[in-house]
């Protein structure tokens, strides 16, 4: 021993410092409630749809107050399925919601998982948006009903390109399908793994026609790059200039909804005050502003009305997967 | 010059002290983040993006140009030294610059590579301001059929000479396309060999392949012949470490090889970086067995990594570019870099131009400050980075093995991850051992879902119709050089082996 004395200090430090964190740790884990630390876990990549979700909703709880802190956990794969079964192995948990959506009920459908939305308990609907049918500008069809006739007559030539299998888009594109006496398997979908990659595969003219999140090509709609012929909301929407599945005939709906689950098991006194949480984040200046960049829909629905929705969106995701034969 | 005099009004905007401190600090952040395997700069603009909704706009912007590229320098770094990339851009420049590091010239590797990483910036961001709705109409050629063409290219060009033994070489490949099939089927919804875990429907990453072959795989190898042959082993940390006129000579015309690969692969959404950076490997290996350069594949060629370097840079140049005029989120980082922009009220597209100008012209002139400031960090920093090398191999390899457990698990937070990069790196190990090539395993890993998407997205467009493979100018012109470069190589290959009877 050289130092003794610079050892022994280095020790007493280290001992300090070790014991302060073992005492912070406990008490942090000992008195954790929703409204003290909330982890929000986005079951997609950052930089996923889910993820920008997410870190809007923290953003959103952090500068209203309504959390202390609020966290955004990124459990990515699978269409969110690997996110939904690890937090079904948390039971009980108070202190954690879970991002979900549309895509991940196509996920647990396409997937054959143990897990289903039957085991999470359903806290709040809080955003859509919308899926729009659009051809390049130059393409022939210039209304929904040219593109129609040519689809009825060869399905398999009039290829549609989109999100991957089992997305808003693919989904959409076998209901409409279906609903205008088309044989959803007749379909020829072609998945691609991101709306920017879609994009390209109808300006350079693979794609007969692309089933895309309407704000993903909003752009270059207003650009005159792309034409939309259709769009997926029940009525029309403000500000946009174009009209629905519905309006043109054709009974078909679907919207890209985004919302919060909680674990199983979780007590009503929980599950009252996540509710109550996620209205106080909807009333946030930052939510609202964040509705508005993102131009999201709000649809803030709780309690039966959700449950009864999520039942809902379950049963056609179901079916449409029976008839697509997969 | 229209555009000189908006991109100077872009310097002005962005040129302020506190700017400046934002662009170093984005700069340092995306290097630290791009050094760790597995956590590119993609991770880094995700994780701070929360961060910069209190700056206004041009010093977000100016912050995220400096990770942006950040991150690419960073992830050559781990590659050179430990030999673990942080990022499959910068595979191929591990190859030749873990074999400089190793024979003494570390601190030469990283200069190289710093510089390189610049020159290509620089290069795709000026292609980008003056020419940016030119090259975009490039991106909309490309379609299946393309893609395709230009897989099997890549493929022909990079295996037939990254090996010697070609029956060695296709087992690798092999090994690699197994690896890579994992995980549901894109175009059919069908799991494949994923046994029944749902962890394993999205593939394993490549990251978790990159980081076991290489890094981990080294560690037990080094770990197995430590006592008996130190030879194998041995880290030389003598040798010239700075780079030299003569160095700056050889590497120029590397750089702006690669420099010319990786701008138009910016513009096409396929696959990213990793395609470009291959070909130039593939290119400098074919130049330098025609030079019968004796460096490369043993003490490390400066040239092997001056041009795939530059070529991972120039095609996030150019992507940046397709980003801002298309909308096209090319990259992981570019799709996160779409989402920030959106926050500031900026949609990168056709119309960015007209509505955003003068966000858009800082943001440019950021990107050439970024990579100034990030060269400026970078060369004084490679005998420090080098330094590394001299810790004591145990600390050092255990040191390696620590941080690739790390990165690994920052990605996904998954155990599974965890049991497949060991076993993965048994693999390496292996291969080591029985002298299989192991840039074979990464090309197929890379190239090989490509290859099989794209066939199959251009099959099921044309339904069934194999004509569409080669219906275009563009896919045509693949073939040909494809086969004349197959001829050739032939041809040199009969000369050579008539030489040696004679």
């Amino acid at each position: 021993m050289k130092f003794p004395l610079r050892n022994a200090i280095f020790g007493l430090v280290v001992a300090v410092v070790a014991a302060l964190a073992f005492i912070n740790a406990g008490t942090a884990s000992g008195t954790s409630t929703a409204r003290n630390k909330l982890t929000l876990i986005a079951p997609a990549a950052p930089g996923g749809g889910w993820d920008s979700f997410a870190r809007e909703g923290q953003q959103a709880l952090k500068s209203g107050g309504v959390v202390n802190n609020p966290q955004v956990v990124n459990v990515p794969g699978a269409g969110g399925t690997i996110g939904l079964s690890q937090f079904v192995q948390t039971p009980g948990r108070e202190d954690a919601l879970l991002v979900t959506g549309g895509v991940m009920v196509g996920a647990i459908e396409l997937g054959d998982n143990p897990e289903s939305m039957a085991d999470v308990v359903p806290i709040a609907r809080m955003a859509d948006d919308y899926a729009a049918l659009v051809v390049p500008a130059d393409s022939t069809f210039k209304t929904f009903s040219d593109f129609l006739e040519a689809w009825k007559k060869d399905p398999g030539g009039t290829s549609i390109g989109g999100g991957s299998l089992g997305s808003i888009d693919h989904l959409l594109s076998a209901m409409v399908a279906k609903t205008v006496g088309i044989d959803p398997k007749d379909v020829n979908y072609i998945a691609y793994s991101g709306g920017g990659e879609a994009l390209t595969s109808l300006l350079s003219h693979t794609t007969a026609a692309g089933m895309s999140g309407y704000n993903e090509v909003r752009d270059q709609i207003e650009a005159g790059t792309l034409r939309a012929l259709a769009i997926s909301s029940e009525e029309r929407l403000d500000g946009v200039d174009v009209p629905t599945f519905k309006e043109q005939g054709v009974d078909a709906a679907m919207s890209n909804w985004r919302g919060f689950v909680a674990a199983p098991g979780t007590t009503d006194e929980a599950k009252a005050e996540f509710i109550k949480i996620v209205t106080e984040m909807r009333s946030t200046q930052h939510w609202q502003e964040a509705l508005k960049r993102n131009s999201w829909t709000d649809t803030f629905s709780t309690g039966e009305e959700f449950e009864q929705f999520i039942t809902n969106e379950v049963a056609t995701a179901q079916e449409i997967v029976k008839d697509l034969g997969l | 010059m229209e555009q000189l005099e908006l991109l100077m009004g872009g310097f002005a905007n962005a040129l302020t002290p506190m700017n400046l401190l934002w662009v170093l600090i984005g700069a340092l952040l995306g290097t630290a983040v791009g050094v760790v395997p597995g956590l590119g700069s993609a991770m880094a603009v995700a994780l701070l993006l929360p961060i910069t909704f209190s700056l206004e706009p041009t010093a977000a912007f100016i912050m995220f140009a400096g990770i942006y590229f950040g991150g690419l320098f960073g992830d050559s770094t781990s590659g050179i030294l430990l030999n673990t990339p942080g990022h499959s851009s910068a595979i191929a420049s591990t190859f030749e610059g873990h074999r400089m590091a190793k024979s003494g010239q570390a601190a030469k590797a990283l200069a190289t590579c710093a510089i390189g990483a610049f020159i290509g910036g620089l290069i795709a961001t000026t292609l980008v301001v003056f020419f940016a709705p030119t090259l975009v109409k490039m991106a909309t050629v490309f379609g299946p059929a393309e893609y395709f063409a230009l897989a099997v290219f890549a493929f022909l060009a990079i295996s037939a000479v990254v090996s010697e033994s070609v029956i060695r070489g296709i087992a690798a490949l092999g090994i690699g396309l197994a690896l890579a099939l994992v995980g549901i089927d894109g175009p059919s919804g069908t799991a494949r060999f994923t046994l029944g875990m749902p962890q394993l429907f999205d593939g394993i990453s490549v990251i978790v392949i990159t980081v076991g072959l290489l890094a981990l795989g080294e560690v037990f190898h080094v770990a197995s012949r430590i006592h008996r042959d130190p030879a194998a082993t041995r880290i030389h940390t003598k040798g010239r470490a700075r780079l030299g006129l003569a160095d700056f000579k050889k590497a120029l015309p590397a750089w702006l090889r690669g420099t010319a690969f990786g701008v138009p692969f910016g513009l096409i959404p396929a696959g990213g970086a990793e395609v470009p950076t291959f070909l130039a490997y593939g290119t400098e290996k074919q130049l330098a067995k025609r030079r019968n350069d004796p460096e490369f594949g043993t003490s490390g060629s400066i040239r092997g990594l001056a041009a795939p370097e530059a070529a991972a840079n120039a095609t996030a140049g150019t992507a940046m570019g397709a980003l801002l005029a298309l909308g096209l989120p090319v990259s992981a980082t570019a799709a996160i870099m779409l989402a920030a922009f959106q926050q500031y009220g900026m949609q990168p597209g056709p119309l960015l131009f007209e509505r955003s100008g003068d966000l858009v012209w800082a943001l440019l002139a950021s990107l050439f400050v970024g990579l100034v400031i990030l060269v400026m960090i970078n060369i004084p920093f490679a005998s420090v980075w080098a330094k590394l090398l001299s810790i004591p191999k145990h600390y050092l390899y255990a040191g390696i093995t620590v941080f690739s457990m790390l990165g690994v698990y920052a990605v996904s937070s998954a155990i599974l991850d965890l049991w497949l990069l060991i076993a993965i790196g048994l693999i390496g190990f292996l291969m080591r051992r029985y002298n299989i090539p192991l840039a074979p395993v990464l090309i197929a890993v890379i190239l090989g879902p490509m290859a099989e998407t794209e066939l199959r997205r251009a099959l099921a467009v044309s339904e069934g119709d194999l004509g569409i493979l080669v219906d275009s100018p563009i896919t045509v012109t693949l073939y040909l050089v494809l086969a004349a470069a197959l001829a050739l190589s032939a041809v040199q290959h009969l000369r050579h082996r008539t030489n040696r009877k004679a």
